[in-house]
């Protein structure tokens, strides 16, 4: 496949071809190719920095205290804390090595298209008067903010893997765990898919892409990065670490599906930050990632309180709520490529999906995903991500791609069938180079340290053993 | 003097306790409490994953009162929680030794 780099429509791509209709005009003002520092000091954007800051803060708080919660309230009172913790401890640890070095080695250019570099360890050469790109020519945002909306997806997404052995882990083996994790994996993952040089860049760089971005997939807010790897991460450490004890023969309620509601609703709220946020500018195009998170979510509550009426006769909270979740999980990678409308269909079919995942094959080939990462982020990720190959078709009313190998970028001309294959390729190195790395980090760590703790301690649950302390004391 | 202990329906607590009120009976003891009897359990089912639980919430009623309206205690409580279906719960009678009113020392009838 030819070297063609694809990404959502920016308004000013948009913009720019319109100023490109009218030549006189654009030879006047067109826009500045390979603008040095101080002419980008002069193309940012109040609005895009407000934007991007309201978004990083509130995809923190999807974490904590929103995951925490969503999370927390599924697993028995006595593993409460535990759950907290490993989401508390992950996002603050995760924080610290992104600015250390995972940023760099996310976003800065490396020597191969599988991993950047180091020259940005430790934020060298970072300050308030270097800046990133955005989707758009010439619009860029300042360095530091770049660097902060993109921490926080960096500590959401270990953070997610904890769910699927939730109940029977060692602390101090997982929070190792998740830092090899990130570095190995996250960082990488994140820099195949999102790395390139920027719109006012890429005519003369395109060899400096990462290297799925490179094959052009369409991943707008991490439907890969984020679920995909987080989710066949979480399988492999259940398969590892095996089932909880009793698992099946005694019950596991959720202890609070009040808080699972409370966390599933603030993971909603949040993902507006994830996924409009993910637009990097606050133009007129934020509108389509906002609005498509928004129905998609709705559509897949509904749909999954639809089946549970089917199957078992009553709509349950849990399902509505993990309905969602499914719902934003399938969103993710298409939100900012499709049309309302097929953001609708995509949310009504990924809750069945999931639905048959979460209960007919985790049973059937049983194995134990306490919270159901796999079934539901890495299913709805999978379906999310090779769905924005179909959906995004300006046939079916998506929005296509732009070309960025042209200066100023274009609209490029639609292949649905190439874009199915290439979101199945994108999906594919995430699901082997994850799911790998983790079965042998998993695996080492296992006969080395132990990540298991002893049948008494999970007996008596990880709040008391692992932190000394109870989540409720009556 | 007779305990009646009556194992009801908990939404028919209040129904119970009016039918009582117009009976003359002051003073009642509530419990709630969990058991199996002919009514099957509930089932809990998590994104799949079915607990059935064999224990149902009941209440509990405990009324101590004279000989002479045992009876019409029995019979008032048996109509008041009567659903009609499998569940509605069990009276039982029990003799009763003694009583005691603890402010003042009364016992038996009077300190019903």
């Amino acid at each position: 496949m030819k070297l063609s780099t694809k990404i959502g429509l920016g308004l000013g791509a948009l913009g720019v071809s319109a100023l490109l209709a009218s030549p006189s005009f654009a030879q006047a003002a067109g826009p500045i190719f390979n603008p040095t520092p101080e002419q980008q000091a002069t193309m940012v954007n109040k609005g895009d920095v407000a934007w991007m800051s309201i978004s990083a803060a509130i995809v923190l708080m999807m974490s904590v205290p929103a995951l925490g919660l969503f999370y927390g309230g599924l697993v028995r009172t006595k593993n409460m804390l535990s759950v907290l913790m490993q989401v508390f401890m992950c996002v603050s640890i995760i924080a610290l090595i992104w600015v250390c070095y995972g940023y760099s080695m996310a976003f800065s250019q490396g020597d191969t298209p599988y991993v950047g570099g180091l020259s940005k360890a430790f934020l060298a050469g970072v300050s308030p008067t270097t800046f990133a790109a955005t989707f758009s020519n010439n619009v860029y945002l300042p360095e530091y903010v770049y660097i902060f909306f993109q921490m926080t997806f960096a500590c959401i997404t270990p953070a997610l893997i904890v769910g699927a052995f939730a109940e029977r882990v060692k602390f101090t083996p997982l929070m190792i765990f998740l830092v090899l994790w990130a570095t190995i994996v996250y960082f990488p993952i994140a820099h195949m898919v999102w790395f390139w040089q920027g719109p006012d860049f890429l005519k003369d760089s395109t060899a400096a892409n990462g290297l799925i971005w490179g094959w052009g997939a369409l991943d707008f807010a991490g439907g890969t990065v984020v679920h995909i790897n987080a989710g066949i991460a979480g399988l492999m450490g259940c398969l590892v670490i095996g089932k909880r004890t009793g698992y099946g023969k005694e019950p596991m309620p959720p202890h609070s599906l009040t808080m699972t509601m409370i966390g599933a609703s603030l993971l909603w709220v949040g993902w507006f930050g994830f996924n409009a946020g993910s637009n990097l500018e606050a133009n007129a195009f934020m509108g389509v990632p906002f609005i498509n998170t928004f129905v998609a979510t709705a559509a897949a509550a509904v749909s999954w309180a639809l089946v549970d009426q089917i199957v078992h006769g009553k709509p349950s909270m849990l399902g509505a709520a993990s309905g969602a979740v499914a719902g934003l999980v399938a969103i993710t990678p298409a939100c900012g490529f499709i049309s309302p409308m097929t953001s609708i269909i995509l949310g009504l079919l990924v809750s069945p999906l999931c639905f048959f995942f979460v209960s007919t094959v985790k049973n059937k080939l049983g194995y134990d995903d306490s919270l159901d990462v796999f079934g539901v982020h890495c299913i709805g990720g999978i379906f999310g991500a090779i769905m924005t190959g179909v959906f995004a078709d300006p046939a079916l009313g998506g929005q296509g791609w732009v070309d960025y190998t042209v200066f100023p970028a274009g609209v490029g001309a639609y292949d649905m069938g190439a874009q199915v294959i290439t979101q199945i390729k994108a999906v594919a190195v995430t699901l082997v180079w994850s799911g790998g790395v983790s079965f042998v980090l998993f695996f080492l760590l296992d006969k080395t340290i132990g990540l298991r703790p002893s049948v008494e301690v999970e007996h008596d649950g990880l709040d008391i053993a692992e932190h000394g302390e109870r989540a409720y004391n009556y | 003097m007779k305990l009646v202990v009556a194992i009801i329906k908990p939404f028919k607590l209040d129904e119970v306790r009016e039918a009582l009120a117009t009976l003359g009976v002051q003073g009642m003891t509530v419990t709630e409490v969990k058991g199996f009897g002919r009514q099957k359990g509930q089932t809990e089912i998590y994104r799949g994953a079915e607990y059935s639980t064999n224990m149902v919430p009941k209440i509990k009623v405990e009324v101590a009162t004279t000989d002479a309206l045992a009876g019409r205690v029995v019979e008032a409580i048996q109509q008041a929680a009567n659903t009609g279906a499998i569940g509605d719960g069990k009276i039982f009678v029990l003799e009763v030794a003694q009583a005691v009113r603890i402010r003042t020392g009364e016992t038996d009838d009077v300190a019903l």
